[in-house]
């Protein structure tokens, strides 16, 4: 995104490209859905409180439905059980949507190598990051949100369609 | 060509007690597990006649993750970071419940140091966990402000607890016949800090919660139960406390230093949302005071056993003497040989009496762990306290169980 | 008192030619199984053990009968545990349900069916409460490999 001719201080225009500007837009007006589940949901809770604030990142009012998010948060172990729910949610959340993999757990079944556990989220639904941990110290919770929201604005996004 | 899932054909994990009305004008709703209030891992499918629920069939199990499959194909020693992941609010106590109950099958008795810090973690951890219960509870109930003053006080417990331990949340920190290690300088300083800060601001907690109008509607009289109901539906911990019976396995059977200690076990009157409440906040303070008493009872000296079957030699002997080496080679790959023979043993848990009960076939792999695990007895006594009340108080009834899925379904 | 409690206990079932013995802090009594609920009802009427604490079962592969489970309860009067344990076998392994007298047991027998495939007579709603519904064999049984999964949506190519 270029300034153009500053004059007291205000901007006199703008140039940028399409992309560019909706993705700037879109990666500080993150709506995350937290799909909670486990362990990993103490430290979610730390993370979107006082001491390290996602709000600071334009992350941070949890919408409890998925037609109303576009970032599915992922937070805990993912059994074969919950795997239908986890499914059916992502498919309710409106176009465009990113997912996050909160913890081991989530990324890869963590340490839970057995009949009950799914072996990574990303076998049912795609992901967009992954954060390690077990569970992941909310400093790298809040890398994981910031290298999404570079991935946000380094994307297209294909906003005008071809029947405007 | 494959076909993808769609909704239209997801499976549905569970099957429902029923799926027809009792009457004409009931409704059947489904609540979670997907739900904000239901942590993610409790479905509760309830008739309604109008506003109120007259049946409730409840489902747990979405986060069964094997624990106890899991468990098999571990030796003693490393099974404990599962045992961290039951009560993930608490897991120091599921920690030294787990340790206690191999060291009585294996008769070994632990250092006087380790007896007492165990106690005080035990404290301490439950001052986190019911902190975190009554967060979330009060949350629900849209009090956001006491959900940020108890995050902020909890997040420094948790900071102090990873200065020793090394992890915020899972800490791994206790040991077969001892702990991981001593504290580190100036923790006992920095824990004194935190007391006090604890009392300010549990203090701005009373001023919020317990005259708060709105508070004493949704609690008061909701979510009933009696002494004998909840005996009967195996409630333990606070919950039965909250109906008036002074049960507190500390007091009853006592277990490391508790029998030394000076304190009180609070109790509700009526077995309500808001006694609930109010025992745990209780119960807090009765934890800084033994906190306080456990903090000039510390003796000083080891704290592991000097006990070959289950610690492990200093590391600096393991690199220069054969035996020690060899010594740490069965340890780590056989793990601890527990005598043949099975034992139960419980502590008070933030949430009721945890208990594990073990089998061991004589070898460095348990044949069998189970874990009583209170969250799932509330569960199954839950219908009970949800059927004749509002649909909105399911969700402060819930709050106030204190589910917490790992050491549910396990 | 409590240790007097037990001892009378452990005298009274004795006597019915039961064994009993104190094991790690508690009473452990082996009974046969078609004593189960006669001994529950003895327990909670006639001693006071009000609450009921846990039902499991133990696989042993190798043994007959294959099956041991195994019951615990408290008194919350006197603060004593006992341990009820039966044998079944591999190929009939029922035994009477405890849901009449304790309401804990009903979440708990559901548990030990699903996960190893214990019957509880007299229990008719045994439908699975950690596992779901089509999953088929008993994980806790040593004969179900660890990691034998069956997922229930189809993974992504
Ligand atoms: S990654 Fe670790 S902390 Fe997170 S849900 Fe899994 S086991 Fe729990």
């Amino acid at each position: 995104m270029n300034a153009g001719d500053q004059k007291d201080g205000a901007f006199e225009y703008l140039t940028t490209r399409k992309d560019e500007l909706v993705g700037w837009a879109r990666k500080f007006s993150l709506f995350p859905y937290p799909f909670v589940t486990a362990c990993c949901a103490m430290e979610f809770m730390s993370v979107s409180s006082t001491m390290y604030d996602t709000d600071r990142f334009g992350a941070a009012l949890p919408r409890f439905s998925p037609r109303q998010s576009d970032l599915l948060m992922v937070v805990g172990t993912i059994t074969h059980k919950q795997a239908p729910v986890l499914r059916r949610v992502y498919e309710q959340m409106c176009e465009p949507k990113w997912v996050m993999a909160f913890g081991v757990c989530a990324t890869s079944g963590g340490f839970y190598q057995n009949y009950a556990a799914l072996q990574g989220i990303d076998k049912i639904i795609p992901v967009d990051v992954y954060i390690p941990g077990c569970p992941p110290r909310p400093e790298s919770v809040i890398d994981g949100i910031m290298q999404l929201q570079e991935k946000i604005a380094g994307s297209s996004h294909p906003i005008v369609s071809d029947r405007f | 060509m494959t076909v993808r899932n769609t909704s239209d054909n997801l499976p549905n994990p569970v099957r429902p007690a029923f799926d027809t009305p009792s009457t004409e004008d009931g409704v059947i709703v489904n609540i979670g597990p997907s739900h904000p209030a239901t942590h993610g891992t409790l479905q509760i499918i309830a008739e309604l006649n109008g506003e109120r629920v007259v049946r409730a069939d409840v489902h747990c199990g979405y986060l069964h993750r094997g624990f106890e499959k899991e468990c098999e194909a571990h030796t003693w020693h490393t099974l404990i970071p599962f045992v961290d992941r039951l009560n993930y609010c608490s897991a120091l106590i599921n920690n030294f419940a787990y340790c206690d109950a191999v060291e009585t099958l294996m008769d070994v008795e632990i250092t006087p140091r380790t007896r007492y810090l165990r106690t005080l973690l035990s404290e301490y951890s439950r001052i986190a966990d019911h902190m975190t219960c009554i967060a979330a509870s009060v949350m629900e109930l849209g009090a956001m402000t006491a959900f940020l003053y108890l995050m902020t006080i909890r997040d420094w417990i948790y900071e102090h607890l990873a200065d020793l331990t090394g992890a915020r949340v899972t800490y791994s920190y206790g040991r077969i016949g001892g702990l991981a290690h001593d504290l580190p300088e100036g923790w006992l300083e920095r824990l004194e800090e935190i007391l006090d800060e604890y009392e300010e601001y549990i203090g701005r907690i009373h001023g919020l919660m317990d005259r708060n109008r709105i508070f004493i509607d949704r609690t008061r009289d909701v979510g009933v139960i009696s002494t004998e109901q909840a005996v009967h539906w195996g409630f333990t911990g606070p919950i039965l406390r909250s109906t008036g019976a002074a049960r507190d396995l500390r007091r009853d059977t006592p277990y490391l230093a508790y029998s030394e200690l000076d304190f009180e076990v609070p109790v509700g009157i009526n077995g309500d949302n808001y006694d609930r409440y109010y025992v745990r906040m209780r119960e807090m303070d009765e934890s800084v005071h033994m906190i306080r008493q456990l903090m000039h009872m510390l003796p000083k000296g080891p704290i592991n056993v000097d006990d070959r079957r289950c610690t492990f030699p200093e590391k600096h002997r393991v690199y220069t003497e054969i035996e020690s080496l060899i010594n740490h080679f069965k340890l780590v790959i056989d793990g601890p040989q527990v005598p043949a023979g099975e034992v139960y043993r419980a502590h008070e848990a933030a949430n009721g009496e945890l208990g594990f009960y073990l089998v061991s076939d004589g070898t460095g792999t348990p044949h069998r762990v189970h874990v009583r695990a209170p969250s799932f007895v509330h569960m199954g006594g839950l219908h009970k306290l949800l059927e004749g009340y509002q649909l909105a108080d399911v969700v402060s009834t819930f709050g106030t169980m204190n589910m917490i899925g790992g050491e549910c379904d396990r | 008192m409590s240790a007097d409690l037990l001892e009378r206990l452990r005298a009274r079932l004795v006597d019915e030619g039961r064994e009993a013995a104190f094991a790690h802090g508690l009473l452990a009594v082996q009974i046969p199984r078609e004593a189960l609920l006669d001994t529950a009802k003895l327990l909670k009427e006639g001693f006071g053990f009000d609450l009921f604490l846990d039902v499991t079962a133990v696989d042993w592969p190798d043994r007959d009968p294959r099956f041991d489970v195994v019951y615990h309860f408290y008194s919350t009067r006197d603060h004593v545990r006992v341990r009820l344990k039966t044998a079944v076998t591999g190929t009939d392994p029922v035994v009477d349900t405890l849901v009449p007298l304790f309401g804990a047991a009903a979440y708990m027998e559901r548990e030990c069916h699903e996960m190893l495939g214990i019957g509880f007579r007299g229990n008719d709603d045994l439908r699975p409460i950690l596992l779901y519904e089509g999953f088929e064999g008993h994980p806790l049984r040593k004969d179900y490999p660890k990691e034998r999964e069956q997922p229930l949506v189809r993974y992504r190519e």
